[in-house]
């Protein structure tokens, strides 16, 4: 039973993450410009929008390994969809807590229902810790694999589902006073921060789930070896 | 720094943070794995020899 | 035919259950009836008319939850699901057959919560009841599907409303849309939608669920 991801591979998507995050970071201070209307505050967004979209990525390779799951009843994927659940509510709380942020330096306030983005990711983040309690509450084995693997698939259908549904209470709940438009017109400076940014945090993502897959499997095997040795 | 400029760096200093919290929790992990296999280590050896 | 012939049995065994016991039906009735008085008191006099639509979508969704704990506790109590997973017939037949009996028992404890409703507090339209026929069959579909994943952690009646309300936040979007917006249809086939899918996603993945 090996690792998905040699460690070679997770060593070499750290030194990626190491360049291209530093990198990324040292653009969003000293090169790219301020934002005409936002000035210095919409420097957020390079590390805001990549983390979210790095915690979708991580939800969506966690469904990925589930399904791969429930296909080849493979155990090994167990490990690899929670591993990722796991990276991807890292990511979850990060977004949320550099949303808020945001919204306090744009509005003043550390919250804000009008905020699809942050609203979402609370309802996702409420959804996969209850994932957690779902594991912990079962007896390790092969059916608590198939039913965390089922939850973690209902988990990326509920994405845009959950999004569908924010957008149509926008017009019931709160009225919506605040309309902003991420990502569209980015201007050539701040495409390429963003896009680095964005590879370094995934990058990141990707080495962490390597050592944290790594670090569960060595787990895994000394309890085997110690329950052949007692 | 103006309060755009804090707000902005709390942002990246929280991300920072939370790397670093997770670089102490898999310090003590691996201090932890380490231990079990020198425990194993110990008793494979023990069991070699009796 | 026989896969419907068995969703059929297995959705009168518990129909016919309930009508002798006699215990899960009546709970969710007075259970909801008892939200509807505590709203009442809930609400501060310068609300709108409209939140009670809000609270009353609230109360439907926390009666289900109190109708799925019980959908698999007598299974568990005499591991009937075991039986039931042996029994040679296709496992989505078990959530289809115990999804129709919650919907059952979820639409009877409408009937009596809608008039109260309509009695306690604004009046019922046609767009609620449509909205609310809807929105049983989504949190039937989802519910039946997490309540046996429930049965078979040592939390059961803990998890399941962990499990249940972070995935039916939009059917209470949905619900209450359909009831206040100008434009119920958008938000009646927003539910439509939900029920297509996660009937679709429960169906195909309940077998995972029960079995080892």
């Amino acid at each position: 039973m090996s690792t998905s991801l040699p460690n070679n591979r997770t060593a070499a998507l750290a030194a990626a993450a190491f360049v291209l995050l530093l990198g990324g970071v040292a653009l969003a201070f000293y090169w790219v410009p301020n934002a005409p209307l936002e000035g210095f505050r919409q420097r957020i967004f390079y590390i805001h929008v990549p983390v979210a979209l790095t915690a979708y990525a991580c939800f969506g390779w966690a469904a990925w390994k589930a399904l791969r799951l429930l296909s080849t009843r493979d155990q090994r994927y167990d490990l690899e969809s929670y591993t990722a659940v796991h990276m991807g509510v890292i990511f979850g709380i990060l977004t949320l807590v550099t949303g808020s942020i945001w919204a306090r330096t744009s509005w003043g306030v550390w919250w804000s229902w009008g905020e699809r983005q942050l609203v979402l990711f609370l309802v996702l983040f409420l959804f996969y810790s209850a994932y957690f309690m779902l594991r912990y509450s079962v007896e390790p084995g092969p059916r608590r694999a198939s039913m965390s693997a089922v939850y973690a698939l209902f988990g990326v259908v509920l994405i845009p589902v959950s999004f569908l549904a924010i957008r149509l209470a926008e017009g019931l709940i709160h009225p919506v006073v605040f309309d902003r438009d991420i990502g569209s017109n980015l201007a050539g400076s701040q495409l390429l921060t963003f896009v680095v940014c964005l590879a370094g945090t995934l990058a990141l993502a990707a080495s962490l789930y390597g050592n944290e897959l790594t670090g569960k499997r060595i787990d895994e095997r000394l309890r085997e070896l110690r329950e052949a040795l007692e | 720094m103006t309060s755009a400029e804090r707000y902005v760096t709390a942002a990246y200093l929280v991300v920072l943070g939370v790397l670093l919290a997770y670089l102490v929790i898999y310090a003590f992990k691996l201090s932890r794995l380490e231990r079990e296999v020198g425990e194993l280590a110990e008793l494979a050896r023990r069991r070699r020899e009796g | 035919m026989t896969y419907l012939a068995d969703v059929g049995a297995l959705a009168r065994k518990d129909l016919l259950l309930e009508l002798r016991s006699r215990d899960t039906l009546p709970a969710m009735i007075l259970f909801v009836v008892s939200t509807l008085v505590v709203f009442n008191f809930s609400l501060p006099a310068e609300t709108g008319d409209l939140a009670a639509y809000g609270l009353l979508w609230v109360a439907i969704v926390f009666t289900a939850i109190l109708g799925l704990t019980r959908a698999f506790a007598a299974e568990r109590e005499q591991r009937v699901l075991d039986g039931l997973v042996l029994a040679p017939c296709d496992r989505s037949a078990i959530w289809l057959g115990k999804g129709i009996s919650v919907v059952a028992f979820l639409a009877l404890a409408e009937v009596v919560a809608l008039p109260a409703f309509g009695l306690f507090f604004e009046p019922v339209t046609w767009e609620l009841v449509a909205a609310v026929a809807l929105a049983d069959i989504g949190l039937a579909a989802v519910g039946t599907l997490l309540a046996a994943m429930a049965a078979a952690s040592r939390a059961r009646e803990l998890l399941l409303p962990l499990l249940f309300l972070p995935l039916v936040i939009p059917v209470v979007v949905g619900g209450v849309g359909a009831s206040i917006a100008d434009d119920p249809g958008r938000y009646l086939g927003f539910l439509g939608l939900y029920d297509l899918i996660f009937a679709i996603l429960s169906w195909a993945s309940f077998e995972y669920v029960v079995t080892e």
